[in-house]
């Protein structure tokens, strides 16, 4: 039989197309990719890595309390003992960056999808072809758009992580009680404003879920960005596997695994209420509470009294 | 001078494909079960409210009701028909303009509340005046002011999740109030709510519309609930309003054999029940409390006798005044002995017809008591009448069945037996 579509010359013509066409902007957007995670590594690696362990450790305190920054750190220290820290730190930039683009644009189109079926109904599937398409069949256009480096690994990355994020935003919106949104509209609120006011607030959570799952995405999308030259611990583990070297693919491996960890219970502990910050704002609240509704009392009072002054 | 707040005329609200050609249909005299692909919610319905009234919606579920009371104010457009608030049109209004009416003329109070669980109590109040742009102080002022009216001083700093259902409900109410429209739509507003808060709920609205002279239209599906707050009824059926009246009129002339299937017998007697006439009980004492306190309640309270319940509230009996005095002279702890147990108390799903006997019998307020034997409510005979009668008002301000004993004894008694060393 015959019978073929030649699917792959065609997509890949309009790959070639693309490259033709727009490399200008393409190299661009690579060179932007880059210099973000240049900037980010140069962060974290500047300072010396007890400076950047305690930081972390100290972030942890404040979002969800002592075991996690005591875990935080342990963590930490078991990717400086295996000699992987300055891999870790690239791959954390890395993942940071992709995770940052992707919620930057996962949030809006959610909300965008949320508002009208039309976009949700086009969104959907194209979210399902983004997850599902094996990562490897992509990096080779972003290869060819960007050439070996960091900017593929970025792209991948982004692509692959976006779709929760578009997903759990657009369900979180539609997910609000629809009598709430309803309240806001016979009250004469704007859309946008019931949107700020009363659609993102209460879709905080999934939104939130969302964004971690962005994140940890984006994580396991390392080891993939290292075939692509993205270097850092997705690097090493491409080398342990050509070079079959058992000590290096584990040693690479338990770091990201450590990093995973440590990403996502940072990301989770948003709006849990946990750790030494959700405390701290606690008390703040109490305390304004109270100074208000002293405030109030006070106004009341105020009121009352000119009411019997004047009668 | 024009005394209407709100009119529709030749309202219709189709949903699904082909709205207009199934109006035409409908006007057609094609019965609602027949348009294929649409579903009509609400069919040719004309009505106006005056000024100042509480014009009552009533139907069951699946009548359309809900989709009417959107319709009034754009929440659900209208699919043919006209809407008038004031000399404003809804239907016509362009979305700018519908926000600007919703801001100003027309607010809302929500079935299951609909509070912004994120905001405390004061600033959901304020919320309204928030949209119409008023300042922070001053929207905060006005806000304290209706809280207070509703009763929740004292809560201001609170979010909705901490209060009770019944609370919740006042501040959705509140927020209404606070935006200080000409109209008020009460979508099934205390349908949530159990009884007693309902009936609560009912009292502190009439109170509130007699000071405020709002204009109300509220929806239920509950026929005591639109009998008790309505001054005129609309009962509606599968989409079309069948009769607008007075209560009266509703119950003594129903429009065609639904209603008068809907409002049954012409009887109140058979259609209400004690639940749906029942009060708090003025004062209930413990089995475990004593004679002092017993007596120190009813002194309170003004009454010659109350119920007393075990801790879950199952009930027990009642004692008297006399008894209990009889008790603390003598310098007795334990209120056992003196509590009769023939109370009498009649089942929540009692009709009011079998309550007359009972009522009788019942030397205090009669105990209405749920499945499990606790005391919910009780009925004094005053309300009993006044709810037959149809009077509200009388049956607010029951009075006590039987003089009390003056308060200066009872003091004496109480003070004597402190110093006996009594507590």
């Amino acid at each position: 039989m015959d019978f073929r579509i030649p699917v792959g010359d065609w997509i890949a013509g309009f790959f070639d197309w693309l490259e033709a066409t727009f490399s200008w902007f393409f190299e661009i957007l690579g060179d932007l990719f880059t210099s973000m995670v240049d900037a980010l590594v140069w962060v974290f690696s500047t300072p010396p890595v007890w400076v950047v362990i305690l930081v972390v450790a100290l972030g942890a305190l404040l979002a969800r309390g002592w075991k996690f920054a005591i875990g935080a750190a342990i963590g930490l220290l078991f990717i400086v003992s295996v000699n992987q820290w300055d891999n870790a730190v690239d791959s954390l930039a890395l993942v940071l960056v992709s995770a940052f683009l992707a919620v930057a644009l996962a949030v809006p189109l959610g909300i965008w999808a949320a508002r009208n079926d039309t976009v949700s109904k086009i969104v959907k599937p194209v979210m399902d072809f983004l997850q599902t398409l094996p990562a490897f069949v992509y990096l080779i256009p972003a290869i060819a758009l960007f050439s070996v480096g960091v900017a593929p690994g970025v792209i991948a990355t982004l692509v692959f992580a976006i779709a929760p994020g578009v997903r759990l935003t657009e369900l979180g919106i539609r997910g609000v009680d629809k009598e709430v949104v309803e309240a806001g509209e016979a009250f004469g609120a704007t859309p946008r404003r019931i949107l700020r006011q009363i659609q993102l607030p209460l879709a905080l959570p999934s939104i939130m879920a969302g964004i971690n799952q962005i994140i940890m995405l984006s994580l396991s999308m390392v080891v993939i960005a290292g075939f692509v030259g993205a270097g850092g611990l997705g690097g090493d583990v491409v080398r342990a596997i050509s070079a079959l070297d058992a000590e290096l693919g584990w040693e690479a491996g338990l770091s990201v695994v450590a990093l995973a960890i440590l990403l996502d219970r940072f990301t989770a502990a948003f709006g849990k209420n946990a750790g030494l910050y959700a405390y701290w704002s606690k008390q703040r609240k109490l305390k304004r509470e109270a100074d208000e509704q002293a405030r109030l009392d006070a106004l009341e009072h105020e009121t009352a009294e000119t009411h019997s002054s004047a009668s | 001078m024009n005394d209407i707040a709100l009119k529709a005329e030749g309202l219709y609200k189709v949903f699904g494909r082909n709205a207009s050609d199934a109006v035409k249909k409908l006007r057609d005299g094609v019965s609602r079960d027949q348009l294929d692909g649409a579903t009509a919610a609400v069919i040719d319905a004309s009505f106006e409210v005056n000024k100042g009234e509480i014009f009552v919606v009533m139907g069951l579920s699946g009548s359309g009701k809900s989709t009417l009371i959107r319709a009034l104010n754009g929440l659900q457009p209208a699919t043919t028909g006209s809407v008038t608030v004031g000399d404003q049109s809804i239907t016509d209004a362009s979305p700018a303009q519908l926000r600007e009416i919703r801001r100003h003329k027309i607010s809302m109070v929500f079935q299951h509340f609909a509070l912004l669980p994120h905001r405390t109590v004061i600033d959901n109040v304020a919320y309204g005046l928030e949209i119409q742009g008023i300042s922070k102080d001053q929207r905060l002022q006005r806000a304290l002011k209706v809280t207070k009216i509703v009763g929740l001083s004292g809560w201001e700093e609170k979010y909705p999740s901490e209060l009770s259902g019944g609370m919740q409900q006042r501040v959705g109410l509140a927020r209404a109030l606070a935006a200080d429209t000409e109209v008020l739509l009460m979508d099934e507003a205390f349908s949530a709510l159990d009884p007693l808060i309902r009936r609560e709920m009912q009292d502190q609205l009439l109170e509130l519309q007699s000071e405020l002279g709002k204009t109300i239209i509220f929806i239920t599906h509950d026929l005591n609930e639109a009998m008790y707050i309505g001054d005129r009824i609309a009962v509606m059926r599968d989409g079309r309003v069948v009769q607008i009246g007075s209560p009266e009129d509703v119950l003594t002339n129903p429009a065609n054999d639904y209603v008068e299937q809907f409002v049954q017998d012409v009887d109140r007697a058979k259609v209400l029940t004690a639940e749906s006439v029942m009060r708090k009980p003025r004062a209930v004492i413990r089995e475990d409390a004593g004679p002092r306190a017993a007596l120190q309640a009813m002194r309170e309270n003004e009454i010659s006798a109350l119920y007393v319940t075990k801790r879950d509230r199952t009930i027990v009996g009642w004692v008297r005044d006399r008894d209990a005095m009889e008790l603390v002279r003598k310098g007795e702890r334990a209120l056992a002995p003196i509590i009769q147990t023939d109370h009498g108390a009649v089942s929540k799903d009692t009709a009011l017809a079998d309550l007359f006997i009972p009522s009788l019998e019942a030397a205090l307020a009669l105990a209405v008591t749920d499945d499990n034997g606790r005391l919910v409510g009780v009925v004094p005979r005053v309300t009993l009448l006044a709810a037959l009668g149809g009077e509200p008002e009388a049956a607010t301000s029951a009075e006590p069945v039987i003089e009390p004993l003056p308060t200066e004894v009872v003091d004496k008694v109480l003070d004597a037996s402190t110093e006996k060393g009594g507590l």
